[in-house]
């Protein structure tokens, strides 16, 4: 019987040998991702089991921690509070018990709880030295001035809109607010009567204001007439026309190719083959229509991809990608080239825009994270300025800068006007929308500053979807330029 | 073996009585480990937990002790020549299994859980019970044969056994698989693993005597030997009954067992290869064509090959589902390959069973994958010195009973370890000696007091002649 029972002494080390081989598959192979599911509670157990790390703007913590009671059965011992939430939200993101995070606190989690493989030498070190593991901090770009100045801007407006403001030189981003907002810190815990039900009313379900869409990176609006400006680049660019001072071979009225349609300017303005400084500074829809009809579709998709449109942007958050669309005809390039049609910008990409003219024609990549931090102030790392394109040449773009002051020295967009030596270059936009232009119109703005030195410190796009206000008051100078103004003014102001 | 035919041949020796040295030393440093480390591990757990060593280490370490010492020294007097091997083994493990399950007490969300019970004393309870019949076992069992009178008692028994649960009014439906009797004043028994043993031993004594038939008569096809149809009768019997069990009882795990424990022992009986071959057959046409018609079985075969469907269906509430599988595997996910440390894991999330069939999850999380394998290597090797026993052993019926316990002890263990690591589908087995529950920890110290009782007959010498008046004047020579 000696035989058998030794097979059956194999058979059975088989079987063990099966246990720990899927025992390395499952602890060894798989285990990261098991570790790390986002369905896994110990995810949720690790972030709050201690102070979360802070986000930062100006030196200063936008958020923070506070503990709850563990009393019960709540596992989860930190809470995240912030300040200013509804202002800050756009950029933070929320962190909650109960329903997970996005925005920075979701990308940036592995330096916040502490866990991120960056961190291990010092987590290794607090260990050995007894000290409770703590989270790193996020250092942003923004500035607490020019944050402030956009969102109380866009409040006391009191329609929906959303303002970003970059530096050109760098791509940092200065202010990135959303109006309406919410505040994170009221959903932070995971309590089923409180946080449950402020969150159910955040939810565009219950709440068709949508506070929680982040209208900085997240929606597209037609760009309407500031649109004009990257149409006015390829043109240039394309060497369609030379200077600001060339006559435009610009008939009025005029037919779009291939149509019996006639493309309206906004009233009855000087636009019968006007120089593209005066077509900028009135806004002639029929000179910047033809200029994308007669570049045709190709060209003006390539400049416009240039800026950065169809793609999307990581700042690191996540933008959504711009719209200028391929494969389209004469007539629908030519309203594509003053921002109808099915063209769509973030007021992310618009900002760009504005500041890549403001940079002699070198397109940033936008970024908000500047640094990353240790718990004791460690940097881990750093982001450097890197440049995404370059959209026009230096020549060409200090021909659009001072197209652009045109407008608001003496155009539609005068409301922008800064003085005191700093010279303001901007573009407004009026986007129709809505089934046959039913609906009220978005208002944009954007606008670059510069300073006596010839430096631009900021550049910023503005817009306002106000359905309440009266059509004839939506023009982007009336609505969006103030607020430009003031986001532009406080940069200055917070620089001296 | 060397050892057996050393001993065999000093039949007729005077110098085999001083025999081969008793091991019982081995065995006695071998427990103070045994103890220790449980030890060792319920204090770690006390500092994770509540930054203090838990008041109870003393009670607890002196009961674990206390009792290896009772164990040991029944062993020292009444099977001095056993393995050396199997009581530390089965000690570490009870102690371990211990610590996870006062582990798991600790936990708020388990107490706040509706059926829950402070687990671990009652574990100790068990645990004593199982080595007091440990000890009833070595005393009053002289030598394993005797067992081979009760071959069809037991398998009545057994029989009677494996259908209670089916009785109404005793039988208890827990979470789907009907393999409990409530037994009034007592509570919830699992009589399956009694069942166990005592079919052990009929199969052992039945394929004791029939062995020759079964090997013999056969026809040679297609290079199997085929059994007589006749012969195929017991074979069939054993295979239907394991289909009835896993129609009525829902039960997977167990009739997977007893009917691998039949296919082992007539195998190693009949040394014929085709009886493995029919009998791998057998249960995969069974398995598959009950799974084709029980909606349990199904529903754990979805779970197993899906568990994040499976777990998902369970956060929406909808009846029938459990999150179980998939907290098991994030639980040994989570543990990596040193794992978090004892008491610092979150295997509560397991939340029903997590102290039973689920505790190996707890032992993934906090020890690792290091951990794990330090366990099922501690598992094989008392499987290990239960095949090593059966080779020893000198009778056929102690070969087949040696082999019949070690081998369905090893097809538990493949069992629970495969279905809480997710390889194969789930089923209500627990982990012997680890997992909180009374039935289980009982029944196998009564298997390992038999298999140390096996190893005592095996190992030990042989009497010396008895002076007979006749062999006086016999001289004796020495090989």
């Amino acid at each position: 019987m000696n035989k058998p029972l030794r097979r059956i002494a194999i058979f059975c080390g088989l079987l063990v040998l099966t246990l720990l081989i899927r025992d390395n598959w499952l602890q060894y192979v798989q285990a990261d991702t098991l570790k790390d599911d986002p369905k896994n509670r110990r995810v949720t157990i690790a972030r709050y089991s201690t102070p979360r790390g802070d986000i930062i703007v100006d030196g200063n913590p936008i958020t923070g921690s506070t503990e709850t009671s563990t009393s019960g059965l709540n596992d989860l011992k930190y809470k995240r509070t912030y300040k200013d939430g509804p202002m800050w939200s756009p950029v933070t993101g929320y962190a909650s018990q109960a329903f997970g995070a996005n925005q920075l606190e979701s990308i940036e989690d592995g330096i916040l709880t502490g866990n991120d493989d960056r961190l291990f030498f010092r987590n290794t070190l607090d260990m050995i030295t007894g000290k409770p593991k703590q989270g790193g901090n996020v250092v942003t770009t923004l500035s607490g001035a020019a944050q402030k100045a956009a969102y109380s801007g866009l409040k006391s407006q009191g329609g929906k809109g959303a303002v970003v403001a970059l530096e050109p030189t760098t791509g940092k981003i200065l202010a990135l607010a959303s109006y309406p907002s919410y505040d994170p810190s009221s959903f932070a815990g995971n309590s089923t009567s409180t946080d449950s039900e402020a969150w159910k009313k955040l939810q565009k379900k219950y709440n068709p204001a949508d506070p929680m869409l982040n209208r900085a990176l997240r929606e597209t609006y037609p760009p309407g007439s500031t649109f004009k400006v990257v149409t006015a680049a390829a043109a240039l660019e394309n060497g369609l026309y030379t200077s600001a001072e060339d006559k435009t071979r610009s008939p009025l009225p005029w037919t779009m190719p291939g149509t019996t349609q006639q493309l309206k300017n906004e009233g009855n303005l000087p636009c019968k083959d006007a120089t593209m400084r005066e077509a900028l500074r009135v806004s002639c829809n029929t000179v910047f229509g033809k200029i994308g009809a007669d570049l045709g579709n190709d060209k003006m998709l390539a400049e416009a991809k240039k800026f950065g449109f169809d793609a999307e942007q990581f700042t690191p958050v996540r933008s959504s990608a711009s719209v200028f669309s391929e494969n389209m005809d004469q007539s629908q390039t030519a309203l594509s080239s003053i921002g109808q049609f099915n063209t769509a910008a973030t007021p992310l990409q618009m900002a760009m825009v504005a500041s890549a003219v403001a940079n002699d024609g070198k397109l940033m990549k936008p970024y908000m994270v500047d640094k990353l931090q240790s718990s004791n102030l460690d940097t881990i790392a750093q982001t450097d300025p890197e440049q995404l394109s370059q959209p026009l040449s230096s020549d060409n773009a200090q021909i659009l800068q001072s197209m652009m002051e045109t407008v608001v020295k003496d155009g539609t967009g005068q409301n922008a006007q800064i003085g005191g030596g700093v010279t303001v270059g901007g573009k407004t936009g009026t986007a129709q929308h809505g089934v046959a232009n039913s609906k009220n119109p978005y208002a944009w703005f954007i606008s670059y500053a510069k300073l006596s030195d010839g430096s631009s410190p900021v550049a910023v796009a503005v817009v306002i979807e106000d359905e309440n206000a009266n059509r004839d008051d939506i023009s982007g100078g009336g609505l969006a330029a103030p607020i430009a103004k003031s986001v532009m003014e406080a940069v200055i102001n917070a620089k001296q | 073996m060397s050892s057996t035919s050393n001993t065999s041949t000093h039949h007729t020796s005077t110098i085999g009585s001083i025999g081969a040295p008793s091991r019982r030393n081995t065995e006695l440093a071998l427990l103070v480990f045994a103890v220790a480390i449980p030890v060792f591990a319920y204090a770690n757990v006390g500092l994770a937990i509540n930054d203090q060593v838990p008041p109870g280490l003393l009670s607890y370490g002196c009961g674990l002790g206390l009792l290896a010492g009772v164990g040991h020294l029944a062993v020292r007097k009444f099977a001095p020549y056993a393995d050396p091997l199997l009581l530390p083994l089965a000690t570490l493990l009870n102690g371990l299994g211990l610590v996870a399950i006062w582990r798991l007490d600790q936990s708020k969300l388990l107490q706040s859980l509706p059926n829950y019970v402070t687990a671990a004393p009652r574990q100790l309870l068990y645990t004593a019970m199982g080595i007091g019949l440990f000890i009833v076992v070595l005393i009053f069992l002289k030598d394993h044969r005797v067992l081979q009178r009760y071959t069809y008692i037991s398998m009545f028994c057994a029989l009677i056994l494996l259908l209670l649960p089916l009785v109404p009014g005793l039988g208890a439906n827990i979470y789907g698989a009907k393999i409990w009797i409530r037994v009034p004043g007592l509570g919830s028994l699992q009589p399956g693993e009694f069942a166990k043993i005592i079919l052990a031993v009929f199969f052992a004594g039945y394929l004791m005597v029939k062995r020759d038939a079964l090997a013999l008569a056969s026809r040679r096809f297609m290079g199997l030997y085929l059994p007589r149809g006749r012969d195929l009768g017991p074979i069939l019997v054993v295979w239907g009954i394991s289909i009835l069990i896993l129609v009525f009882e829902t039960d997977l795990g167990t009739s997977l067992l007893f009917f691998g424990m039949f296919v082992i022992m007539l195998y190693v009986a009949t040394e014929r290869t085709s009886w493995i071959v029919f009998g791998l057959l057998m249960s995969a046409a069974g398995a598959v064509g009950v799974a084709s018609f029980e909606p349990h079985v199904q529903q754990r075969v979805q779970a197993w090959l899906d568990p994040m469907r499976e777990y998902t269906l369970s956060q929406q509430g909808v009846f029938g589902h459990s999150e179980q599988s998939m907290q098991a595997l994030w639980a040994f996910g989570s543990g990596g390959t040193l794992g978090s440390g004892l008491g610092q894991g979150h295997s509560e999330l397991i939340r029903f069973a997590a102290n039973s069939d689920f505790i190996l999850a707890t032992f993934g999380e906090e020890l690792g994958l290091a951990g794990i394998m330090a366990i099922l290597l501690l598992y094989g090797l008392i499987v290990e010195r239960g095949v090593r026993t059966a080779l020893a052993a000198r009778d056929p019926f102690g070969k087949l009973l040696a082999v019949g316990l070690s081998g369905a002890f090893a097809l538990q263990v493949f069992v629970v370890a495969g279905g809480v690591m997710g390889l194969i589908p789930l089923t209500g087995m627990t982990m012997p000696f680890l997992a909180y529950g009374g039935s289980s920890v009982i029944a196998n110290w009564a298997l390992i007091g038999i298999l140390i009782r096996i190893s005592d007959t095996a190992r030990r010498p042989a009497p010396s002649p008895a002076s007979n008046p006749d062999a006086e004047m016999t001289q004796v020579v020495r090989p």
